[in-house]
Parts: structure tokens; C-alpha cells; sequence
């Protein structure tokens, strides 16, 4: 089936037009006949008693149409803001899950958490009003940070929840894990941190609630990945109004990396206060609403031991993490620290034994939830930069250490001792086509025209693994999911043979309306201009699950592709009968269905023509139309993997890291288009690297951020990295009809740990052994302080 | 943002007659400052009196010894200019560093030394070459111009029109900026003139200061090595989450050694 512009195509993307020439449509260019605006009130503290609002003085305020509290959430019955997964402990019992009202009711529990909502004719109004609106709050004792919310006495943030404790969790098994301790030669253990981050999507979060009491019919316009999820949660948890009625809408979205996934009381919120006042309100967060209520991503703290024997091969892994929750559950925040980041701890390696523990933490903060990668990025972390520390510790080649003890090509399927079962890979390929692309061989020369300079050079590497795909829906539901994870679409030709395609993902960023017109264009034999796909509203798709975890086009591709069979099998039927042949006789490739072993050829134009002017058609045995759905459940997880190499250079005086070089070696699986696909890989890289050398969400003890705006938190910009090199071997997912596995998020999670141990290659000779994330210029200088303080230097 | 009046004089004397007679009224230059505190709500001004229209206040002059720099001069518009980069090249360097693009084709050399940012970079430059500040009333020495944190000795409503540079023999600016604001988080200017030599260090402190030892040091040696063993005491330095006093004071001795390094 081959076609230009098919599977392998470097096709530019349909949807760049509008976007580069401002056209496209975002949440908050939604605004309705007879608009009103919100504006939230929103505690300054980390912890306190909500004792009353006074609202007279906002209401008297002129433009000012409603002012909502908790109590009027009360009233009207909302439910709470549900979580979408349950976690039990290892005992049995299930997670503390506290209450999560929309408006808070007796206490708010993070800066941000959201008190009143001000209703008015314009933003201006409502934002004047929402000053006037008094809460008379009462502080109580609030814990910021993970590392106080584990200590003994903590502030609790959750009566029900002592010690701060959400869950306490594990996997593996602990027995054979002690035993492989127990014939250790070597034991390497390290502490570490994996540092907060705030997503950051380029465009802030926003909602455009409707009500039509004429038709009792509600409309979101909601930024959203997931809008039919959005709409479960608000049908059968918060607004309890049935589906029929319910219509959610996210068109374009302006980037989420997980944040957008999540159902937020604001959502909730603008569609019951249109129905109070009866107009339309929409709010859209300004940056720093977005800093203090987006949920954030990582926040752990864990102590990891590798047990090895004494020619290096692994033996056993133990683990112990702490996890923040935040305040309240969000969606998927108990799956992020459990089933994304443990079950991800052999990494590409083969490992006899392994236990962790990982207990969830309440704090005084806004939700920490699934950010790009999500749990992945954190076992990543964990597990190079204690390889790394065993490489040292033990006098061996960093490369040769993780080569001695990644899965072999031959193992596969392997199963790991933490419950996944990776399909296929050759991590070895990956490992080679790394090095070469990045000339390792040269390195010792870089090193030394560096150091000539009066610069530091630093190599540093990761293997890593990921599970993406996500999810086979009874795996997940047996795991503690409350959803299925599966994907639908619905291919529907129109009768000149053009495609419109019908996707339960969503585009945010990807450029699904390319790589899926694209999966047309290979199947059909079409052109993609003669595609349309169509995402993001649930009157119009079916019922999907939407995009996260690099999951879009090896389940939502796939359920295209089952749509796509039925098509053409269809098609085959039709052509049949047109060609005065036998089904078993047609063949159907590059566009036409041809009677095997003849010219005798129906273009596929044709075949949708006769099915919707079925005049010589076998209507007895063949309905008219062409149009076919179809639901794709995974079978597994996917499992991309790759190499990562970085090179950084420091400039000891300042202690300033600069990304020398990036070269990366990536199993994607089968691809589509390879633009794209270095796109997300440039787009992962960047993430990563910016969690590794500048970016950190600081919460104080009290729970403040403290550095919510663009002038204290770092994004990392084009200034701040190289030129990628990006290389691919592909091995296929053995289990999906397109061989894929996904891209979204290999980078955010192979590369942090590589420019990490790069670092502490340059600081090495210096006597520097740690450093955390992000490795900020004072931090690196301390460092090198500290390690010739310590040698006497 | 609050709602204010809006002015468009078109002489300096109505502009700054608008100021003296309405409460509360502020100038708005290229606005890169005080755009981003009102949208805050930071600050609240009854009235901007926009300096766009003023004839005669964009322009550079080099004359003799000085180069005279028109108040609403873009940051772009002096990194730019040949006239600035032939006769001070450390301040057309300076200015092209300021900010990001687009702060640069907005923000003026006016509105950054009336404004008096502890981090802003033109501070260095003034203080550095020993310029003047010349306003709709008379003239201000570098040396006792800059007062405190957002501080100067501009009298209330005091408009400021040019900066006078003198041409230093040779001149750099060295700077380490914030990460993510890419303000000043040290900033130092090295210039060597007729009245001797002259260090001026922004970002670290609460204004810009001029660093005596440093001087001496360099009036002894220019060379980077004369500033070996200098200390910076810490005790009135600034410290956030991007530098401590200590770091500072350490960066203001590596910049200052970079500067002496780029002389020019």
C-alpha cells in the first residue's frame, strides 16, 4: 500500500495554516451572545478556616451578576471533583480519599484553592469585584513541602489521613529482593529528589459554560485532552446531568503535557453558574492562576539500593519513594507514583528481583498529577542515576556496566518482576546507534578542547525504557482505574470518495490531523487533502478517551485502522457486484479494487459512489452508505526505549552548565511521520532539560509558591539548548495492527538523568558526588565550593 | 488594571504640566516596566502621559568627547547605532543584551534610568562612564544620582530628556543574568577614563554601586589577575532564590575580571 504521503511520509502538517497565521480557535476566542465572565477568589493560604464571605460589597459592584460560594455548591447538590483511580495499600484498605467541593466549604487547603466565583457583564467587573469579596479566613498550621510533610508532627493537611498518608503501597517481591541483597558483592544506594515542576502549556486554562434552559441542553468550551472524559466525570460525578445533555467541546488547545487531562472544578463550575444566571460564563486563567491551580508534575522523594554481583550484573533493586499528592486527588494522580512509575523500575534491564514502596503525601499544595511522561521520567531518574553511581562506585565503564545488563534482543517477551511484560526491543541496537551518532569514540578529544577553554566537560548517558500505549482496559480496571482506556473512531466516506475521520483522541499539539489523514491516505490510497479528521467535541465523535500517555496513535490509530478494514472490506463487496466477480476474486491496493489477476478495476471513488447511489448495487446483501466505527482496545502496553547522550560543558567560575550536545537513539516502533516524530522528540528533550537544569516549582514550608510567575520560574528556551540528534531503530509493537508505539513523552524521560550524570562527570575530578535537579548555576558553584572545601583545595 | 486617563502631549512642557497637575499621573516611556506592574495591579496610576509625541528626544549624538543619547531612545536603537558602537562600543554592547527582542524594540534609556531598577543594566553604563542625566530642569551627576532601590535624585514629576556619556579610553560590560527574568543578577561595567578608572556593579545590591577596591586594584593593573584576592562584602547585597549575597559578591569579582578581559 504504498503512497506518497502514507506511513513514512515526512507530510508538513495540515494544521499548521491556521495556527501560524493566527486562525486557530481556541477556548477563550469562544464568546457567546450575551457573555459573562468569572472571576475566582482564591486563598492566599496554605491552610485556613473559611469562617465567612462577605459578598454585599461585590455584589453592589456595577456589572456584577452572581456571586457563588460553597455554600450555593452545597445547595445545589455539585459534586465533589472525583479521582478517577484507587490505590490500595499493602494492606488491603483503600486510599484516603478526602472530599474536593468545587468552592470550598469550612477550609481551603493550597494557595489557589478556589473560595468564591464573581459572575459579571465583562472580566474588568467581575476582577474589581472578586477584590471587593471578604473571606474571613483563620490560618492553621500548613505544610509546603513533602520533605516536612513526612516528618514526625507534620501539619496534617487531612483529618482522615494521618502522618500525612494517602497510600502506602508497593510491588514486587520483598523476600527474593533480600535474598539478592543478601549474595550481594556490591550495594550501591542514593538518596534523591525529583523536582516539582509546573506544566507550563502555552496556553493557560480556560471554560465557556452554556446553559439553554430553553432545551435544558449544556455546552463546555473547555481546554481539554479528553473531552469525552470531561464529560463522564461531569455527567455522572459533579454536574449529574446525563449525557444527551451534555456537550463538551475543546477545540484548539494550546499544549496541556497532562495538565489538560484532569477534570477542574472550574469546568464544573461555568456551566452551573450559567444556569444560575442565564448567560453564558467563561473564564480563562491569567499565568499566575495557571502556576497556582494547574496541576503539577514529579514532586518525590526516594532512597534506591542496586544490588550487584561482582562482575557488575544486577541483582536485585529496592526502593523506597515518597510521592506528593497535593491537597486533593486529582483524576489520575494516584496512578502516576504506582502503575506508571514502580511497574517502570526494572527499565531496560534485565533484573531477577525487585521491591519498592512508595507512599502517597498529602500536602499544602495544588494537585501533583500526570506531567509528560508521568511516573516514567521519575523511575528513569532513579534508575540511571543509581546505575551511574554503581559504574563509579564499582571502577567500571559506564557504557559496559548497562550493556552487561540490558535485556537481550533474545529475551523478549520478557517479563519483568514488576508486573509489565515488554513485547519487543533491542536496547543493544539503540545503545550502539547512540554512540555512534554522537561520536563517543571522539569524546576524549571534546573533553580536553574543553578543559584548554578553562571549561569542565562532562559525558552522561541513559538507557531507558517506557510504557506508553496506554491502557488495555481490564489490566487497568483490575489495577484500581475507574475508566476503560480504550480508543474509537468512526471513518465515514462521503460519496465522491472523500474522508472525514471521526478520532475519541485529541489534538493538542501533535498534529493528529496529519499523521491520521496520513494512516487514510496509506489505507485508501487517497490524498491527504481529501482527509478531514475531526477531534475535541463530543456531539461529533465517539466515545473516546482522548490523548495522554503516548497513546494516540497506537490506540486511536489502531481503532482507525479497524474502521478502515471494514471499509474496504465493505468496498470489496461492492466492487464485486460492479465487476461481475467474485468477493474472494477482489484485491484492494493503491486506491482500487481490481479483479485479482486482471486490469479489470473499480478506483475507490467509484466503489463510494455506487454505495451511496446504490442504482446497480447488491442491496440484498449489502447495505448502502460507507461509513464504519470502530472501538480498539490494546492488548498491552507499548514499549518504546532508547539511549540518551548528553554533553555539557561548565564554566567553573559560575558554575553555569551549558548543553554541549544532545544525541538520542529512539525504538518508537513503526512510524509515521518522521517529522512529527523528531518534533515530539525535540519537544520531550526540551521538557527534560528543562527539568534538569532550570525548571522548579518552590513551595515555602507555609505552602506559598514561590516563584509562580515567568520572573522566578525558568522555561527553557532555544538559547538554552543545542541542535538535537535524533536517530531511530525501529523494532514493531508486536501486539497493534500499525506496529507503533509512541513518542509523546521519550524525551521528558530518558534525558533528565543523562544531563544529570554529565554533570557529575564534570565535577567528578572535583570530588562532587551529587547534585539535584534542577542543577542551577549557584548550586553547581556550591558544589564545586564544597568539594575543594572539602579536599582541602 | 484599573482604568486611567490617558495623555498624548506633544511638548515636554505640557507633558510635564499634565504631570505636576494630576494626582497620581506617571510618565510612560517605552512602558517595559510599568505596563507589566499595572497589569499586576501593582501599581495603580490615575493617568499615563505618554512621551511618544515629545519632538526631539530619539535622537543620538556623539560630540567630541560625548555621546549624547536621546531619553526616548530604544534599547534597539542604541545597540544598533554605529555612531554609539564606534565611539562606546561597551554601551552599544550593553543594550543589546538587554531584555529580549522584544523588550529591547520597546523599552527606552529614559524610562530605564528614571526608573532606577536595582537589576536594570543601563544603571552600570551611567555610573561606569560618569554620565550625566540632563532632565527638563537641569543636570544630574551619575555619582549622586542613583539613591537607593528605585531610587534617585529626580525632584517629583522631573522628566528625563537625554544621557551625556562621556568616551571612556576603553570600556566593557560583563553580565550574568537571572535565568528566567534575564535581568541583571550581576553586571559590571569597567571603563577606563579621563578621570581614572571607574567600576560599576549593578543587580547586586540595592542601586548601582561603584566598587573602590576594584578601582585601585585596576588603577594599579588593568589585567584581570589585579583583581585576585579582591572580596566583595556581602552584608548589603541582594539575595533570592537565583543568587545568595555570597554568590553575588563572588560573580561581581568574575564579572568584573571579564570585563577587564573584553576592554575595549
Amino acid at each position: 500500500m504504498g503512497n506518497a504521503q502514507g506511513i513514512g511520509a515526512a507530510v508538513k502538517r495540515k494544521e499548521d495554516r491556521r495556527f501560524l497565521v493566527g486562525r486557530g480557535q481556541y477556548t477563550d476566542d469562544v464568546t457567546l451572545p450575551n457573555q459573562s465572565y468569572a472571576v475566582f477568589v482564591r486563598s492566599p493560604y496554605g491552610h485556613a478556616k473559611v469562617n465567612g464571605v462577605e459578598a454585599k460589597a461585590a455584589l453592589a459592584a456595577p456589572g456584577v451578576l452572581a456571586v457563588l460560594t460553597g455554600a450555593d455548591v452545597a445547595a445545589d447538590g455539585l459534586g465533589g471533583i472525583p479521582c478517577g483511580w484507587l490505590v490500595k495499600s499493602k494492606d488491603g484498605s483503600p486510599m484516603v480519599e478526602p472530599p474536593h467541593p468545587a468552592l470550598a466549604q469550612g477550609k481551603v487547603r493550597h494557595v489557589g484553592d478556589p473560595v468564591a466565583m464573581v459572575i459579571a457583564s465583562t472580566k474588568a467587573a467581575a476582577k474589581a469585584a472578586a477584590a471587593l469579596v471578604e473571606v474571613d479566613y483563620e490560618p492553621l498550621p500548613a505544610v509546603g513541602l513533602l520533605a516536612n510533610a513526612i516528618a514526625p508532627g507534620a501539619p496534617q493537611v487531612w483529618d482522615e489521613a494521618p502522618g500525612n498518608v494517602c497510600f502506602d503501597w508497593h510491588i514486587g517481591d520483598p523476600a527474593t529482593t533480600d535474598a539478592a541483597f543478601a549474595k550481594a558483592a556490591h550495594v550501591v544506594e542514593l538518596d534523591l529528589v525529583n523536582n516539582r515542576v509546573a506544566p507550563n502549556p502555552m496556553e493557560p486554562r480556560a471554560a465557556n459554560g452554556n446553559f439553554d434552559g430553553a432545551n435544558d441542553q449544556y455546552t463546555l468550551y473547555t481546554t481539554s485532552q479528553n473531552p469525552h472524559l470531561t464529560r463522564l466525570l461531569l455527567a455522572a460525578f459533579t454536574l449529574k446531568v446525563p449525557e444527551h445533555k451534555l456537550r463538551v467541546i475543546a477545540p484548539d488547545v494550546g499544549g496541556g503535557f497532562g495538565s489538560k487531562i484532569f477534570h477542574y472544578a472550574e469546568e464544573l463550575l461555568v456551566l452551573w453558574a450559567s444556569r444560575r444566571v442565564g448567560r453564558p460564563v467563561k473564564w480563562t486563567s491569567d499565568r499566575m492562576e495557571a502556576f497556582l491551580t494547574d496541576a503539577h508534575g514529579r514532586d518525590h522523594i526516594s532512597n534506591a539500593k542496586l544490588a550487584l554481583d561482582a562482575n557488575g550484573k544486577f541483582l536485585g533493586l529496592r526502593v523506597h519513594t515518597y510521592a506528593a499528592m497535593g491537597a486533593y486527588l486529582s483524576t489520575f494522580a494516584p496512578a502516576v507514583p504506582t502503575y506508571l512509575y514502580a511497574t517502570l523500575l526494572s527499565g531496560p534491564y534485565d533484573f531477577p528481583a525487585i521491591y519498592a514502596e512508595v507512599k502517597a503525601i498529602f500536602t499544602n499544595t495544588v494537585a501533583v498529577d500526570a506531567y509528560r511522561g508521568a511516573g516514567r521520567p521519575e523511575a528513569t531518574y532513579l534508575l540511571e542515576r543509581l546505575v551511574e553511581k554503581a559504574a563509579r562506585q564499582l571502577g567500571m565503564d559506564r557504557v559496559e556496566l548497562r550493556r552487561k545488563n540490558l535485556i537481550r534482543a533474545d529475551q523478549f517477551p520478557y517479563q519483568t518482576q514488576v508486573a509489565l511484560q515488554y513485547d519487543i526491543g533491542d536496547y543493544q541496537a539503540t545503545l550502539d546507534l547512540a554512540l555512534e551518532q554522537a561520536d563517543y569514540a571522539g569524546y576524549a578529544a571534546r573533553a580536553a578542547a574543553s578543559k584548554a577553554k578553562g571549561k569542565l566537560r562532562g559525558f552522561g548517558m541513559s538507557t531507558y525504557i517506557e510504557a506508553c500505549g496506554i491502557a488495555p482496559s481490564a489490566l487497568v480496571g483490575a489495577l484500581g482505574a475507574r475508566a476503560g482506556l480504550y480508543e474509537a473512531a468512526n471513518v465515514r466516506i462521503h460519496p465522491t470518495g472523500s474522508v472525514t475521520v471521526f478520532t475519541g483522541t485529541h489534538s493538542h499539539g501533535q498534529g493528529h490531523e496529519t499523521t491520521f489523514a496520513q494512516l487514510i491516505a496509506d489505507r485508501l490510497g487517497v490524498s491527504t487533502d481529501q482527509v478531514e479528521v475531526v477531534h475535541g467535541d463530543t456531539d461529533r465523535i465517539p466515545f473516546g478517551m482522548g490523548t495522554y500517555g503516548s497513546r494516540s496513535a497506537s490506540v486511536g490509530g489502531s481503532a482507525i485502522v479497524k474502521a478502515l478494514d471494514k471499509i474496504v472490506d465493505k468496498g470489496k463487496k461492492i466492487a464485486a457486484h460492479l465487476l461481475e466477480a467474485s468477493v474472494a476474486d477482489i484485491e484492494f491496493k493503491d486506491g482500487q479494487y481490481r479483479v485479482v489477476g486482471t486490469d479489470r478495476v473499480k478506483a475507490f471513488g467509484e466503489v463510494a459512489f455506487a454505495a451511496y447511489v446504490p442504482h446497480n448495487y447488491p442491496i440484498e446483501t449489502v447495505e448502502p452508505g460507507l461509513e464504519e466505527s470502530a472501538f480498539y482496545d490494546p492488548k498491552n502496553f507499548t514499549f518504546p526505549g532508547g539511549t540518551h547522550l548528553v554533553e555539557v560543558e561548565i564554566d567553573p567560575d559560575t558554575g553555569v552548565v551549558e548543553v554541549a550536545s544532545v544525541t538520542i537513539a529512539d525504538d518508537v516502533g513503526v512510524i509515521i511521520n518522521p517529522m512529527i516524530v523528531d518534533g515530539q522528540a525535540h519537544g520531550g528533550l526540551a521538557q527534560g532539560i528543562g527539568q534538569a537544569l532550570l525548571e522548579e516549582a518552590v513551595y515555602d514550608a507555609e505552602g506559598q509558591l514561590t516563584n509562580g510567575t515567568y520572573m522566578g520560574y525558568c522555561m527553557p528556551r532555544a538559547a538554552d539548548l543545542p541542535n538535537f540528534k535524533v536517530g531511530n531503530h525501529v523494532t514493531a509493537c508486536t501486539h497493534n495492527p500499525l506496529g507503533i508505539k509512541g513518542v509523546g513523552e521519550v524525551g521528558a524521560i530518558g534525558v533528565p538523568p543523562a544531563v544529570i550524570n554529565a554533570v557529575l562527570d564534570a565535577l567528578a575530578p572535583l570530588g562532587v558526588t551529587d547534585i539535584s535537579m534542577p542543577a542551577t548555576p549557584e548550586k553547581v558553584w556550591r558544589a564545586i565550593q564544597a568539594a575543594r572545601a572539602g579536599k582541602g583545595a | 488594571m484599573k482604568d486611567f486617563e490617558f495623555h498624548r502631549p506633544a511638548s515636554i512642557k505640557h507633558a510635564v504640566a499634565l504631570v505636576a497637575g494630576t494626582a497620581g499621573a506617571k510618565y510612560l516611556a517605552g512602558g517595559q516596566s510599568l505596563l507589566p506592574v499595572m497589569k499586576l495591579d501593582l501599581a495603580e496610576p490615575t493617568a499615563l502621559v505618554s512621551l511618544a509625541r515629545l519632538p526631539g528626544l530619539a535622537d543620538i549624538r556623539v560630540d567630541g568627547g560625548t555621546v549624547a543619547i536621546g531619553a526616548l531612545c530604544t534599547h534597539d536603537q542604541v545597540a544598533r547605532s554605529a555612531d554609539v558602537a564606534k565611539a562606546i562600543p561597551a554601551l552599544a554592547e550593553l543594550a543589546s543584551h538587554i531584555g529580549d527582542a522584544q523588550v529591547r524594540n520597546r523599552g527606552t534609556l529614559g524610562g530605564s534610568v528614571a526608573h532606577a531598577d536595582p537589576a536594570a543594566d543601563y544603571p552600570a553604563a551611567v555610573l561606569g562612564l560618569g554620565a550625566t542625566i540632563v532632565t527638563d530642569r537641569g543636570r544630574h551627576p551619575a555619582d549622586t544620582y542613583f539613591k537607593g532601590l528605585f531610587e534617585t535624585s529626580l525632584a517629583d514629576g522631573e522628566l528625563v530628556t537625554a544621557v551625556h556619556f562621556p568616551v571612556p579610553k576603553r570600556a566593557a560590560y560583563a553580565k550574568f543574568a537571572h535565568r528566567a527574568s534575564k535581568y541583571a543578577v550581576v553586571g559590571v561595567f569597567v571603563a577606563e577614563t579621563a578621570a581614572g578608572v571607574r567600576v560599576a556593579i549593578t543587580g547586586a545590591g540595592a542601586t548601582v554601586f561603584r566598587s573602590a577596591a576594584m578601582e585601585a586594584a585596576l588603577t594599579t593593573s588593568m589585567t584581570p589577575g589585579a583583581l585576585d584576592g579582591i572580596t566583595v562584602p556581602t552584608d548589603d547585597l541582594n539575595a533570592d532564590a537565583e543568587a545568595s549575597a555570597e554568590y553575588r559578591a563572588h560573580l561581581c569579582v568574575v564579572m568584573a575580571k571579564r570585563a577587564v578581559a573584553a576592554l575595549r
